[in-house]
């Protein structure tokens, strides 16, 4: 597993080789060109949406059409027959509802700029624990904390990706790879996430296009009963004015969904909670503890006003500023970087840059909720288990792509460490029996690469993936049983000489495979992860 | 695992480009009254014996009071906000919020402090906006890295 950031070490590099060649350009380079989430930016970076505008399209296109049809066929004639402020009030309408939409969509929902490496260090120094010298394990700093707001502890996450601990409210959004302050949820109808800058806009666009939908749907059925008025039959009326049909027929549908999350977003607006809050029930209290929302003001009208009236953050990313030399060393500065080759052997996927994908050739993820991180020292969510040993999984990675690709001998980290050492009779035994091992090698590859769609990581919020060669050979295990029982007892040797890894593996590991942070770790609330059984969770896919 | 940063080879080459490595001190927020940008005033023990502890308080005091100033719901801010939702928030196009005039007086706050207290001192702050308003940095120009 591995995270591929092509984008950011690329600049780095040719930044590096050719920092005469951009000079003599002498073309200005503004922030968004840059920037490390996957956000999109257009006109040179004065507005940006998420990824994936598709949905937005629709939206804008569904809002728009229909209103079309209105003002074209319904309005003209309620307009002559019944009163010239029908179409005023919709035409006002219409342009509140666009105005809002377009700038829930194309501003900076609030996005928390990523940490510099030097402050990424500086916080990786601050929260390190003292590891004694001659522990056989490496205890990771723990990767969340605490802290005290208005009597109501608050639990902060560490951000992997953006090497920084949340805010409160702050949250990782996965589409859009960005932590977003005051997290609401992300829409892709607005093709945006929304946060703490957009909120009210997507409230207004919210409850403004609630009235929009019910005064066109009742404009749209007026028009059909007066026609009917006019001694005209139902169906007439509707030959006639098939548009209105359609209008009334959109209108309809969409209006109970529109109407609901309106109501709920008041709920969220009155009681200062978002979306995500309300989801995982934050302020909820449970097991006599007892807990209360501390961002509340107190009172339903002073919430509202503050959240739609209050002051505006203004933009943290700074996307139309011009990168300096020094701003760009602050941000390239990659400081866990996996090695270069270890990006070849993975799959590019089109959704652009920092995506997570497991790779072809690598065995499938093994992705279990750990109960030892609930019940760990210090709250740390990135605890890994003592017999639980990830390097394990680079000999057998290497096996898989021996066959499909070299890239991964070639990567010199990985070979000249002596992290095969103590793996290596197990490895030995299954050369031995390497026509075996091919086999498995295709159906496992075939295996994976089927089910490559479904291992999506990054829309899964789980606790860091922990991978068990003991995992693996199970799967290879059950794959080999039907072509030779022997290689069961060959392949569970090594397992026993695991219990020798030492820290300093571990440690190699995590910098070049980048286990951790290759998965955002934005997981469940931990009281729930222990409330509910998910403990020991085991999603094995083959 | 700062240390181990630094031995990359990939990330000591960028490092030769950057500018003179040097100490940073990054003071965190502080979130005891909510999300209200406010900055914590312990004394970070790196600074021991090149500032004053009183020198320091003052400056992070002045500067949570802008924020809270920006911040601060206040009956202007809401008629401002309220006029804004009106419009259809098309009043934000071509007009500057209260908060963007507090952090351009925090801008110039910081620029007088450097010139004054903390450059003679080989100290420099950073405007915390550089930094999304995460942390406040202090960097320490003659002081190496890892001293």
């Amino acid at each position: 597993m591995t995270l591929i950031r092509p984008n950011l070490p690329d600049l780095c590099r040719s930044h590096i080789s050719g920092t005469n060649m951009t000079m003599a350009q002498d073309r200005v380079t503004r922030k968004w060109e840059i920037f490390q989430g996957r956000n999109k930016f257009y006109c040179s970076g004065r507005f940006m949406t998420a990824p994936n505008a598709g949905v937005f399209l629709l939206t804008v296109f569904l809002i728009t059409g229909t209103c079309t049809l209105f003002f074209i066929f319904d309005c003209k004639y309620l307009a002559e027959n019944v009163t010239i402020a029908i179409p005023i009030i919709g035409a006002f309408l219409f342009l509140f509802t666009m105005s809002s939409l377009l700038r829930t969509s194309l501003s900076d929902p609030g996005i928390i700029p990523r940490a510099t490496s030097e402050e990424a260090a500086y916080v990786e120094k601050q929260i390190e624990v003292t590891n004694s010298a001659n522990s056989p394990t490496y205890r990771p700093p723990p990767r969340t904390k605490e802290v005290l707001i208005k009597g109501q502890t608050i639990k902060l996450k560490y951000c992997f990706t953006c090497k920084l601990f949340r805010p409160p409210r702050a949250s990782h959004c996965s589409i859009c790879d960005n932590c977003v302050d005051r997290f609401d949820h992300h829409c892709p109808w607005v093709g945006n996430c929304v946060g703490r800058r957009n909120y009210r806009f997507f409230y207004m666009f919210i409850v403004s296009l609630a009235f929009l939908a019910v005064f066109i749907f009742a404009c749209a059925i007026a028009h059909l009963i007066l026609m009917t008025r006019e001694d005209k039959q139902f169906l007439e009326a509707v030959k006639e004015s098939p548009p209105s049909v359609i209008v009334a027929i959109i209108c309809f549908f969409s209006v109970w969904s529109i109407l609901g999350l309106a109501g709920f977003h008041t709920y969220l607006t009155t009681s200062n909670q978002t979306t995500n809050e309300d989801i995982k029930g934050s302020f909820t209290s449970r097991r006599g503890h007892e807990s209360f929302n501390p961002y509340s003001r107190g009172n339903v009208c002073l919430n509202c006003f503050h959240i739609l009236c209050g002051p505006v953050t203004p933009s943290l990313i700074d996307r139309r500023g011009i990168v300096t030399e020094s701003y760009r060393t602050e941000v390239c500065q990659p400081t866990t970087e996996p090695p270069v080759p270890l990006t070849n052997y993975t799959v590019k996927t089109p959704n652009g840059p920092n995506h997570i994908t497991m790779n072809t050739t690598e065995l499938p993820g093994i992705y279990r909720q750990t109960t030892e991180t609930t019940e760990s020292n210090a709250g740390s969510v990135t605890h890994l288990v003592t017999n639980e040993h990830p390097v394990a999984i680079a000999p057998a990675l290497q096996r898989l792509s021996e066959d499909t690709s070299n890239h991964y001998k070639s990567q010199p980290t990985l070979n000249h460490s002596p992290v095969y050492n103590n793996i290596y009779p197990g490895s030995q035994t299954l050369s031995k029996s390497h026509s075996y091992a091919e086999n498995i090698n295709i159906q496992l590859t075939n295996g994976t690469d089927k089910k490559q769609t479904k291992i999506n990581v990054e829309d899964l919020h789980l606790d860091p993936v922990v991978l068990r060669e003991n995992h693996i050979l199970a799967n290879m295990n059950e794959r080999s049983k039907y072509i030779d029982s022997k290689l069961d007892n060959d392949l569970t040797a090594p397992e026993k000489e695991n219990n020798l890894m030492s820290a300093s593996r571990l440690k190699l590991l995590q910098d070049t495979t980048m286990i951790e942070s290759a998965l955002d770790l934005d997981s469940l609330e931990d009281s729930s992860v222990g409330a509910n059984s998910q403990a020991g969770l085991m999603k094995v896919l083959v | 695992m700062s240390n181990h940063y630094n031995n990359g080879g990939r990330a000591g080459e960028t490092e030769q480009m950057a500018q003179p490595q040097c100490l940073k001190v990054f003071i965190p927020r502080d979130y005891s009254e909510g999300t209200i940008v406010k900055f914590k005033n312990s004394f970070p023990p790196e600074l021991e014996g090149r500032l004053e502890r009183q020198t320091f308080e003052a400056t992070i005091n002045r500067l949570n009071a802008y924020f809270a100033e920006a911040e601060e719901a206040s009956c202007s801010t809401y008629c401002e906000g309220c006029l804004a939702c009106l419009t259809a928030y098309l009043i934000y196009i071509c007009k500057e919020t209260h908060y963007e005039k507090c952090l351009r007086k925090v801008s110039k706050f910081i620029a007088e402090q450097n010139e004054r207290i903390y450059e003679p001192r080989g100290l420099k702050l950073t405007d915390p906006i550089m930094r999304g308003l995460r942390v406040l940095e202090i960097s320490c120009l003659d002081r190496p890295p890892n001293a």
